[in-house]
């Protein structure tokens, strides 16, 4: 009879973290360490659900020996590894990606960005008011959700979503090539020509705000999105017996949007059509 | 032309009780006392002839309290729920095999299987997330196998697709099972310890040479073959089905054909081997545990046995009865003798989603009372003489909800109910007052505690440990440990008294559909799911898919070619119940003589006239999978389309 695989067991690694003595799990990240020991490394293309890709650099730490900085959130834990995240070549690295991505970008819906640009003392201005990288309306061409391209970072996170990491109906992928390089369906059509399935799974895990909810952007277009009135509370699909856990995001009484928990063993943070999308029933009240 | 353009009909919420003043009275506004009034009175005149519909969408805890309602206040097991017309075949035949009627198996191991078989099941479009663990189990390495007549979006991730003629999934695995046998790939250490009946079942599919199943099935004989070695040759192996297999008039043989085969190879009972039946609604799984079924009391305990009765008995301070009540689809038969006079229907709406649904109306409207407990005025409530507004389990009530899996998770309110809507066990209560039953249930919780005092499979299940685990599969028997997640691996055991009842291989023969095809209907209709719609689209209507483009009816090339037909042109599909308009679509995964409806828009096609209300003898689920019809083209310059 076949046990129950409980895997290897995994050694504890030790290496130094600024100085202290840290142990984690055998396979663990530097960025995993950092966020055991409390330490705030800003991130923007790493996401919990998700394989490392390395796009963004906002995470680069200085190990020691080592000739180039290393990006946190892909670089595992190696003993005996000393590793120091708030050297001056590493601060003025993230600062520097910051400028860049915050002169090009629109992070205005970016969380934690702000912040950052202080704490960093980064100073996307410089660049100039034509820096913006990608300069376009954004695009509403179905009730669901909108892309705005004018937030994207090119962090390949949707991209993983909709391809081989969870969804797999590879209705998104990167067109294009160095500066022209940018997240599209294809041919560059609207979403209703697509392979796309309205998952919102790319939604899910879009860092910056590109890709929403059409209730988010029309609220906020509206001037009505107000995050600090809004409560999370996490229930069962009413569709299917599969039974995800969705977190539902109330303003006003009104449902404005849905999640799922990152850890959660039926969904791993994805949904469906229907499950994220199909609430409206609920608030038909004439 | 992609989509046309259409205006669903939306459903509003109900915001206040409505009564009948009269039979031909239109529906008017009532308070809740008058409405509350009116129901206890109409059931209560019924006693001994009252069925209860209980609802597969809402909570256990108001499961559990509608099946207490029939049992204690109304004296009858006359309850069931829509389970009896999509999975009640899955749980009979787990039970007839088991004992026991949940899937064995767990999403996350079929990450970790080397073998995966969906039979008659587009987990793709109707379980979209589960289908992600097949996903990541085939991204390891495991060999994904397809069964159904139609080349789904699941069959395009598959290593083979094996395209069986409607209902012939016997003769299938059938011939599957006889090649593990004469290939010498039968697991004898577990036929020989586990299982009883092997003998009979050797005898039973030796006819079936892959070549007579090809010839019956129209599925080639390699093909057959390759799937029998492959799950014979795993080292684990899981099968699943959804309602293709269930949703004929022997979908109960069907499910123990399916189940003869992981008998026969040991997949059963082990991590990574083992049995999923894919349930479609939100709680059916978690309704039949409560007990919201005619021959189960809460924790899926049988009511001929005297010792469970004996401990409900005690418990409720009532009679329990010692035979069993009338399924759903018995109610409805009882409805044309007269031995069926009130109806109870919580958040169901037979009205559309029976097969023969023009029966089914005539029969609602027969009875003496009706009362509908629903969130929307569905065309079942539009019957009613009192309808009475309910909260939305998922989104406005708290309590616990069960999955496929087994996994017991709760549900929060989120959402502050639409005016004088009230919560489904408070209406239950009240009128359980009415009726000279007082209940007190401080909340949910309440509920759920009591039935953990009764149900040994979920005593371990307190609402701390469900949210700390973020759910718990059962059986959960202890507050202290956990099982593991799957079920049965007692038939593994060397000691003969901790394997317990062996399992019976299912002597099921061949039965063709009952709706046989010939030259007036020549055409067989399946019916099933759309990934962005669900059932009779009163829910999903709610919003605005991109994806969705109405009712059609889904033709092969070749046949579209045939009939002279061409997409998004009206056509008339006549079956020997009934006819209607639909819209032409043509999908090259169909092929000749096959075509698809789903009955997500009954406003606009209502597909249930066309299907058979052929049931299931042992689970009384109607064969929606199978319906002959035949196309006609509507002359240019006709009646209005719709």
């Amino acid at each position: 009879m076949t046990a129950i695989p409980l895997g290897v067991p995994r050694r504890l690694v030790e290496f130094t973290l600024d100085g202290q003595e840290a142990r984690v799990p055998e396979g663990s990240t530097i960025l995993d360490a950092c966020r055991a020991a409390g330490k705030d490394v800003p991130t923007l293309c790493e996401g919990d659900t998700l394989t490392p890709k390395n796009a963004c650099r906002v995470c680069v730490v200085d190990v020691e020996g080592a000739r180039t900085l290393a990006p946190a959130c892909s670089r595992r834990a190696e003993p005996g590894m000393v590793v120091r995240t708030d050297t001056e070549r590493a601060r003025h690295s993230r600062k520097v990606v910051l400028e860049l991505l915050a002169s090009s970008v629109d992070l205005s819906t970016t969380p934690s960005v702000a912040q950052w640009l202080t704490e960093y003392e980064a100073k996307p201005d410089r660049f100039g008011p034509d820096a913006a990288r990608v300069d376009e309306a954004p695009r509403v061409d179905n009730d669901l959700y909108v892309r705005d391209y004018g937030k994207c970072i090119l962090c390949y996170k949707c991209v993983d979503a909709c391809g081989d990491q969870w969804q797999n109906s590879f209705a998104i992928s990167v067109s294009g090539r160095g500066f022209d390089a940018r997240i599209s369906v294809e041919h560059d059509g609207p979403l209703t020509d697509s392979a796309c399935v309205y998952c919102g799974n790319c939604i899910e895990v879009c860092p910056t705000g590109a890709l929403s909810f059409k209730s988010e952007y029309d609220m906020r277009a509206a001037g009505t999105w107000d995050e600090e009135r809004q409560t999370e509370t996490t229930t069962v699909c009413a569709y299917c017996g599969v039974g995800c856990n969705l977190t539902l995001h109330l303003q006003d009484n009104e449902i404005v949007k849905v999640t799922s928990p990152h850890d959660n063993p039926v969904t791993h943070g994805n949904l469906c059509i229907k499950g994220r999308f199909g609430y409206q029933h609920v608030q038909n009240r004439d | 032309m992609r989509k046309r353009d259409r205006t669903p009909k939306t459903y509003t919420r109900l915001t206040h009780p409505l009564v009948r003043d009269s039979r031909e009275a239109p529906l008017r506004r009532a308070t809740w006392e008058e409405a509350l009034d009116r129901t206890a009175r109409g059931l209560a005149a019924a006693r001994g002839a009252f069925g209860m519909f209980s609802c597969a969408r809402a909570t256990n805890e108001m499961n559990y309290v509608a099946q207490k309602f029939a049992r204690v206040v109304m004296g009858t097991h006359n309850v069931d729920s829509c389970n009896r017309t999509c999975h009640a075949p899955s749980v009979a035949g787990l039970s007839a095999a088991f004992g026991s009627g949940g899937g064995t198996s767990s999403y996350e191991e079929i990450e970790h299987t080397d073998v995966i078989v969906m039979w008659g099941s587009n987990a793709r479009f109707a379980h979209p997330i589960f289908f992600q663990h097949v996903l990541k189990g085939i991204r390891g390495g495991a060999r994904m196998y397809a069964v159904d007549p139609r080349r789904t979006s699941t069959a395009e991730w598959a290593e083979s697709w094996l395209g069986p003629n409607v209902g012939t999934d016997i003769p299938l695995a059938h011939a599957v099972g006889r090649e593990i046998i004469h290939a010498g790939l039968v697991n004898e250490a577990f036929v020989e310890r586990a299982t009883t009946g092997y003998d009979d079942y050797r005898a039973l599919v030796e006819p079936w040479t892959l070549s007579l199943a090809e010839k019956v099935t129209g599925v080639p004989a390699a093909a057959i073959r390759d799937l029998a070695h492959a799950y014979a040759r795993a080292e684990r192996a899981q099968l699943c089905w959804t309602l293709g297999i269930t949703e004929h008039h022997n979908g109960t043989d069907n499910v123990r054909a399916l189940i003869n085969l992981s008998l026969l190879t040991g997949h059963v009972g082990r991590y990574g081997s083992g049995l999923q039946p894919l349930r479609g609604q939100n709680n059916v799984q978690g309704g039949g545990d409560m007990g919201a079924i005619p021959n189960r009391l809460p924790g899926f305990q049988d009511v001929l046995d005297p010792e469970v009765r004996r401990k409900f008995e005690t418990a409720w301070d009532t009679v329990v009865e010692p035979h069993h009540g009338l399924t759903l689809t018995e109610m409805f038969e009882a409805m044309d003798e007269g031995t069926l006079r009130a109806v109870y229907c919580i958040g169901e709406n037979p009205a559309q989603s029976e097969a023969d649904a023009e029966q089914a109306v005539r029969r609602l409207r027969a009875l003496d009372f009706l009362v509908v407990q629903d969130i929307f005025l569905t065309r079942t409530a539009e019957l009613a003489d009192v309808v009475l507004p309910a909260t939305a389990g998922w989104a406005e009530t708290e309590g616990t909800t069960t999955n496929s899996e087994r996994r017991v998770q709760r549900v929060r309110k989120a959402v502050t109910p639409p005016g004088e809507a009230r919560e489904d066990i408070d209406i239950l209560c009240d009128l359980a007052a009415r009726l000279g039953h007082d209940w007190k249930y401080a909340d949910a919780e309440a509920v759920w505690n009591e039935l953990r005092a009764l149900s040994p499979d979920h005593h371990g299940m307190t609402y701390a440990r469900l949210e700390e685990h973020q759910g718990i599969q059962w059986p959960c028997p202890s507050t202290e440990e956990l099982e593991p997640p799957y079920l049965h691996g007692r038939l593994w055991s060397r000691d003969p008294g901790l394997r317990g009842r062996r399992a019976p291989f299912g002597i099921v023969r061949h039965d063709p559909p009952v709706d046989l095809t010939d030259e007036r209907y020549p055409i067989r209709l399946t019916t099933g799911r759309r990934l962005d719609s669900y059932n009779t689209g009163v829910q999903s209507g709610g919003y605005a898919s991109p994806l969705r483009r109405g009712e059609s009816v889904e033709l092969c090339p070749e046949d579209a070619e045939r009939y002279g037909v061409v997409v998004g042109e009206q056509v008339r599909v006549t079956s020997r119940r009934g006819s209607l308009l639909a819209p032409v679509w043509v999908d090259p995964a169909l092929r000749p003589g096959l075509a698809f409806m789903s009955f997500h828009f009954p406003d606009e096609v209502d597909t249930n006239q066309l299907t058979i209300e052929a049931n299931c003898p042992i689970a009384g689920t109607a064969e929606f999978k199978a319906s002959a019809i035949r196309i006609e083209k509507v002359s240019t310059g006709g009646p209005a389309l719709r």
